[in-house]
């Protein structure tokens, strides 16, 4: 091959294997479920109110996996349900949450995440009970967790009254039984990004039923991002 | 002791231009990687099919009923994967002269005689000349070590910050398991594939390998392993990293079975490679290569592909366990219905500490090749070299536990294994004593490849060292599973087998390829190269020593400025992999400077042809009269009798053919 | 010139400098120095600290080990250093060096010496393992350990789940909480067990590591010899969050930890009542006291559903 022969094809090449890497850095790497943003116009550090709204769905409707179960957090400015489980909310502030939970029982592995803990007031409100634990092996009482490991919040998700009704169908959820969860806590006044998960092995058809949906951020897991 | 010589038409070259029609065909009806892929892709639907079908998917009655809910799609995704590589080698013509032959016609290829017209063509054809499958390895795995290093790259940005994160975790996570997979899978062939079969029957005084299908479906099973581990980041990746522990491999969504695959995959071309090389080197000598004019190189690199043969299977194995644990619901590794997880701790370690001798071995056959020739001195004491070789290839497979000292086996093997992985250290030093007896009053030439072997010994005596530290069991319980065991095999692995690499490809090119790579750029990608992979990885230590652990995206805030340190020094070392790269293409595509035969003035026997060497490698059999490293010796005979009278190789022959009668 | 490739071949000592004395001298004073201050300067500061005595061992063993690394790696660096500006091509010399094919004394001596030392730390391992005041150096020796303190040790199980550590005390009720305490001078039994994949529970001040299995007791052993903080991480990649999987531990005064253990059994009790019994290891999928609707909807423990009851058929 001559010499500007040669010269083009590397020239091609290069820039097609650049392309391809920067398609896969920045659809792959980079992308993700969207981050559903709670402290913009709330300073931090004040001890200002958040009111956090989420659900937990037990499929959901929208996305690649459709029999996965599955968080979604409602947008605090449109009020649409998002289906991510990515938040941010403001440093050193009282985050009052509440979470409608669709989804039927599941036992714990390990029953002690049954119990509410780190939460303001050591209880949560579940229709409007207040609540100190569940048990999730003595009845068909628990669906999901809630648990930020990183301030030790964990809040189980009870399940509706009676599970072998219709439980919702399609994703989001806007009706059919479903229980309503509230608690609150106050955010660390370190930023950065706290992990949340789920800790009821939900995740079916996987070993221990923490695979798929529960190893994937967007489904069972996500994070908290606390900012300034 | 008689070498059983072949006679010389039964060395015909290996390679060859098909005979008969297929002959003339225009390039893009012959057989090759065009054709490979559209096998690949037919290959891929059709067994995405069947495993739809076997478990229901597509609404045919359920031929598997005990797959139950997840929507986890493995079947599928194996069965694809396999008819993919089933597809893949029907479409470079793999199985073309097996079919032919079974229906009683000449095959097309018969490996002898003819030899592949030029053009860049060959390059992309299954073809049977062992340089072209060398130089075919070659690009491959540079192709192969610049993409994995892009992982590396993507994972020290991660690590800049504990609390700032650039990736998710879920990203982050199947960065890390891309990287070390691609790394250990693939980097098990990087100075066999490329090094070892282009040279091997040019050092023995060969005209081919013994078995030139083998050796070329291990070089077309690389690029199938390389994309179907790619291709895993669509299904999500796997996060378990490359050592894929059960029970985690079995819970991980589809991007495990891509694991799974790939690495059982690299393991068959690893076994089919390793038994080329072994075949070859004992049965292809040539008349006067003894063993112990043997030149280190290929020591290493029988040791290394016997260490392939007998570890390669055990992987496979694992592998194949694994799979049937994830898509047929068997129980191997799960310890509550009778299985184990350590059995796969133990069965993949059988296979994974002999795969890192697999890795280091090659670099200090290496090493050992290029000081004799940069010194001008004979390798000293060279059966110490043998020993320490074949030492430790023996002991690889008496150490494995090692990495297991913590989780739980029995505690009174663990002083067995710390004894047998300290012994290991004992022939893994003679390859210095070999070192620095062939430097003591040598005539040293800082030409890149030496620069490169230099760098290789200073880096391997850290990594070496670092092992000792590891292998004794109460440092090891610190230091297990933390950056510590990451410096310490960066150390060995990179810093012994690439820079072995890079030396080995300053100095064999010319050889190879006939072009001679830029000494300037070279000087400049050793030094940048060699700083900054010392300030990368020497940190690394202390850091591990301080606590973090491996594979995390969130460490102590106090090691922040280590972290950051150790971060830009990799973007600086991945430049210098960009600059050998450039000179690589520079040389290769631009510049392509001639080089002379023998540039290096060595006394290999490579050495004696041409540069790149004629289509048959050699005329003639050539008669080896003496050692490679006889440099210095008053008088020393030449290598090789490259034309023999006529009288010789008969006399040769008749001679051994006397020894076998008396005996 | 034969002869002198002779004498070269007999090593050092012939015509011209005595290379191998120079060596060793400047060998020397780097390797006594380097000694010196790994073993006196660096080492009382030595990873892992001395916060337990397994933490002392393993200190100690590292502190040998880089006083037996540092002159053998100064030995090699030295004489490369040494043969790169000594030994190096001059221009217009295009002799070849000296025919040196070998030297069987310095071949034996090198080999021996390499032997030595390392069955030298072969065995000096093996003593830091078995010698009673260190009990196994913090390692984890599996449900059989051989190495174990005198006396009866604390018992804290450690179970490890995706992803978080919990703590169990059975000696006191066999409450569970995330909250590591631990008290000083005490030999205290690490009982590490897991819940679904391999997770690995390494406190790095008190220099234990033991992986965790599903279905297996890993046993290790320490005893602490200093209050303060102790650092918990996950040693062994475990899914999606083990980068996050760590939390702090406290070794406290043995009256501040009996104090907090009754404290926490009393407040915990309610919680210790839903747990199931204690024991050294737990097979969660398949839980006795679930309640029998829950059995009767097919629900018998978290298992996920991977293995229908009747796959795989045991034999």
């Amino acid at each position: 091959m001559s010499l500007p022969a040669r010269v083009a094809t590397l020239l091609l090449a290069f820039l097609a294997v650049a392309a391809v890497a920067a398609f896969v850095v920045i659809h792959y790497f980079l992308g993700g479920p969207p981050t559903v943003d709670y402290s913009s116009g709330v300073a931090a550090d004040t001890g200002a109110t958040v009111h956090v709204v989420m659900q937990e769905d037990p499929q959901n409707t929208v996305s690649t996996h459709p029999d996965w179960v599955s968080y979604f957090i409602q947008n605090p400015k449109t009020h649409a349900w998002v289906h991510t489980t990515l938040f941010k909310v403001p440093a050193g502030s009282k985050i009052d949450m509440t979470i409608y939970g669709y989804d039927g029982c599941t036992p714990l592995r390990n029953p002690v995440f049954g119990e509410v803990t780190g939460t303001i007031g050591g209880v949560e409100d579940v229709d409007g009970q207040p609540v100190k634990s569940l048990n999730s092996w003595s009845g068909c009482n628990v669906g999901h967790t809630f648990s930020i490991p990183g301030i030790g919040l964990n809040a189980p998700m009870a399940t509706p009254s009676n599970p072998n009704a219709n439980l919702c169908g399609s994703s989001p959820c806007t009706s059919g039984p479903h229980k309503t969860m509230t608690f609150s806590f106050m955010s660390p006044r370190a930023t950065g990004e706290y992990f949340w998960q789920c800790r009821v092995p939900c995740g079916g058809g996987f070993l221990d039923g923490f695979g798929g949906p529960m190893q994937t951020i967007g489904f069972m897991t996500g994070n908290m991002e606390v900012v300034s | 002791m008689a070498i059983e010589t072949q006679p010389d038409r039964a060395q015909g070259a290996g390679g060859g231009q098909p005979l008969g029609r297929s002959g003339a065909r225009p390039w893009w009806r012959r057989p090759a990687i065009h054709t490979a892929i559209v096998g690949a892709v037919i290959g891929y639907l059709l067994g995405h099919l069947l495993g739809d079908y076997l478990t229901g998917a597509t609404g045919a009655a359920n031929q598997y009923p005990n797959v139950p809910l997840s929507d986890s799609e493995d079947w599928p995704i194996v069965l694809g994967y396999v008819f993919a590589i089933v597809g893949w080698l029907a479409g470079l013509g793999v199985f073309n002269d097996i079919f032919r032959q079974m229906i009683g016609r000449p095959a097309a290829y018969n490996g002898n005689g003819q030899h592949e017209d030029g053009g860049l063509a060959k390059y992309f054809r299954y073809s049977l000349d062992h340089k072209v499958v060398g130089l075919q390895y070659l690009v491959g795995m540079i192709i192969y070590f610049c993409t994995a290093g892009l992982f590396a790259m993507a994972i020290r940005t991660e690590l800049l910050s504990p609390v700032h994160h650039v990736f998710t975790s879920q990203v982050y996570v199947e960065i890390v398991g891309e990287h070390g997979t691609m790394m250990m899978m693939l980097m098990s062939s990087v100075i066999l594939g490329p090094f070892g079969n282009y040279l091997i029957p040019l050092m023995i005084g060969a005209k081919r390998v013994a078995f030139p299908r083998v050796e070329a479906l291990s070089f077309w099973l690389t690029p199938m392993a390389f994309l179907i581990l790619l291709s895993g980041l669509l299904l999500g990746g796997f996060p378990f990293g490359w050592t894929g522990y059960a029970p985690l491999s079995i819970q991980s969504t589809v991007g495990a079975d891509s694991y799974a695959v790939a690495f059982g995959l690299m393991g068959v071309s690893m076994i089919l490679a390793g038994f080329n090389i072994i075949v070859t080197v004992i049965c292809y000598r040539a008349p006067g290569m003894r063993w112990s004019r043997l030149p280190m190189f290929c020591w290493a690199m029988v040791t290394t592909s016997f260490l392939m043969v007998l570890a390669a299977p055990v992987l496979v194995g694992g592998m194949y366990m694994l799979l049937m644990d994830r898509t047929a619901q068997t129980a191997f590794f799960a310890s509550r219905l009778g299985g184990s997880s350590y059995l796969y701790e133990n069965l993949f370690w059988f296979f994974g500490h002999p795969e890192v001798y697999i890795l280091a071995l090659p670099g200090f056959g290496i090493v050992s090749e290029i000081i004799p020739v940069m010194c001008r001195k004979p390798l000293f004491a060279y059966k110490v070299a043998g020993a320490g070789m074949v030492g430790v290839g023996l002991l690889s497979f008496f150490v494995w536990q090692h990495h297991l000292f913590d989780s739980g086996i029995n505690p009174d093997m663990r002083p067995l294994f710390m004894l047998t992985t300290e012994l290991i250290s004992i022939p893994t030093g003679f390859i210095y004593l070999v070192a620095l007896g062939t430097f003591w009053k040598a005539k040293i030439r800082f030409t890149v490849p030496m620069l490169f072997a230099l760098g290789m010994y200073f880096n391997f005596l850290i990594g070496g060292v670092s092992g000792v530290f590891l292998s004794d069991v109460p440092a090891d319980t610190t230091e297990h599973g933390s950056f510590f065991v990451m410096a310490h095999f960066h150390y060995t692995i990179m810093g012994g087998l690439i820079f072995a690499f890079m030396g080995g490809l300053y100095y064999w090119l010319p050889k190879m390829m006939g072009i001679k790579l830029n000494t300037t750029l070279g000087k400049w990608q050793f030094w940048l190269m060699f700083i900054s992979f010392n300030s990368t990885f020497l940190p690394l230590f202390a850091v591990g020593m301080a606590g973090q652990p491996r594979r995390v995206f969130e460490y102590a805030l106090n090691l922040q400025p280590l972290n950051d340190w150790v971060s830009i020094s990799s973007f600086v070392l991945g430049f210098s992999i960009l600059l050998f790269v450039i000179n690589f293409v520079w040389s290769t595509v631009f510049v392509r400077e001639r080089a002379t035969a023998n540039p290096w003035q060595s006394r290999g026997l490579e050495w004696q042809v041409a540069s790149p060497p004629p289509a048959e490698n050699f005329d003639q059999i050539p008669v080896v009269l003496s050692g490679p490293y006889d440099y210095g010796v008053k008088d020393a005979q030449p290598v090789a009798d490259l034309h023999p009278p006529a009288g010789v190789l008969s006399a040769a022959i008749s001679q051994s053919a006397a020894t076998r009668a008396e005996a | 010139m034969a002869a002198s490739v002779a004498e070269d071949a007999q090593g050092p000592g012939s015509t011209g400098p005595n290379h191998g004395l120079r060596i060793f001298l400047i060998w020397l004073p780097i390797a006594v120095a380097a000694d010196l201050l790994l073993y006196f300067v660096y080492g009382p500061h030595m990873p892992p600290g001395q916060m337990s005595n397994s933490a002392q061992s393993q200190q100690f063993d590292i502190k040998v080990m880089s006083v037996l690394a540092a002159p053998v790696m100064a030995f090699v660096l030295v004489f490369m250093a040494y043969s790169v500006i000594v030994w190096r091509h001059r221009e217009g010399d295009d002799e070849d060096g000296p025919a040196i094919f070998g030297h069987a004394r310095i071949q034996a001596t090198w080999i021996t010496v390499t032997a030595v030392i390392v069955l030298f730390l072969a065995s000096f391992g093996t003593y830091e393992l078995a010698w009673p005041g260190f009990a196994g150096a913090g390692a984890g020796e599996g449900p059989s350990p051989i190495w174990k303190p005198d006396g009866a040790p604390l018992q804290v199980q450690v179970i490890a789940q995706q992803w978080r550590f919990t703590y169990r005390y059975p000696q006191f009720g066999g409450f569970e909480t995330t909250n590591l305490m631990l008290p000083v001078g005490e030999p205290i039994q690490f009982n590490v067990t897991s819940l679904d994949v391999i997770h690995s529970f390494w406190a790095y001040q008190l220099g234990v590591k033991a992986d965790a299995n599903p279905g297996v007791n890993n046993v290790a052993y320490t005893t602490a010899r200093q209050t303060g903080n102790v650092t918990v991480r996950c040693d062994e990649l475990c899914g999606l969050w083990h980068g996050a999987m760590f939390d702090y531990g406290k070794v406290v005064s043995v009256a501040a930890f009996k104090t907090w253990a009754q404290t926490t059994e009393v407040q915990l009790a309610a919680i210790t009542k839903m747990l199931p019994p204690y024991s050294t290891t737990y097979d969660p999928t398949v839980v006795p006291q679930m309640s029998k609707a829950m059995v009767k909807a097919g629900l018998v423990g978290g298992n996920g559903y991977y293995y229908p009851p009747n796959d795989p058929v045991q034999p």
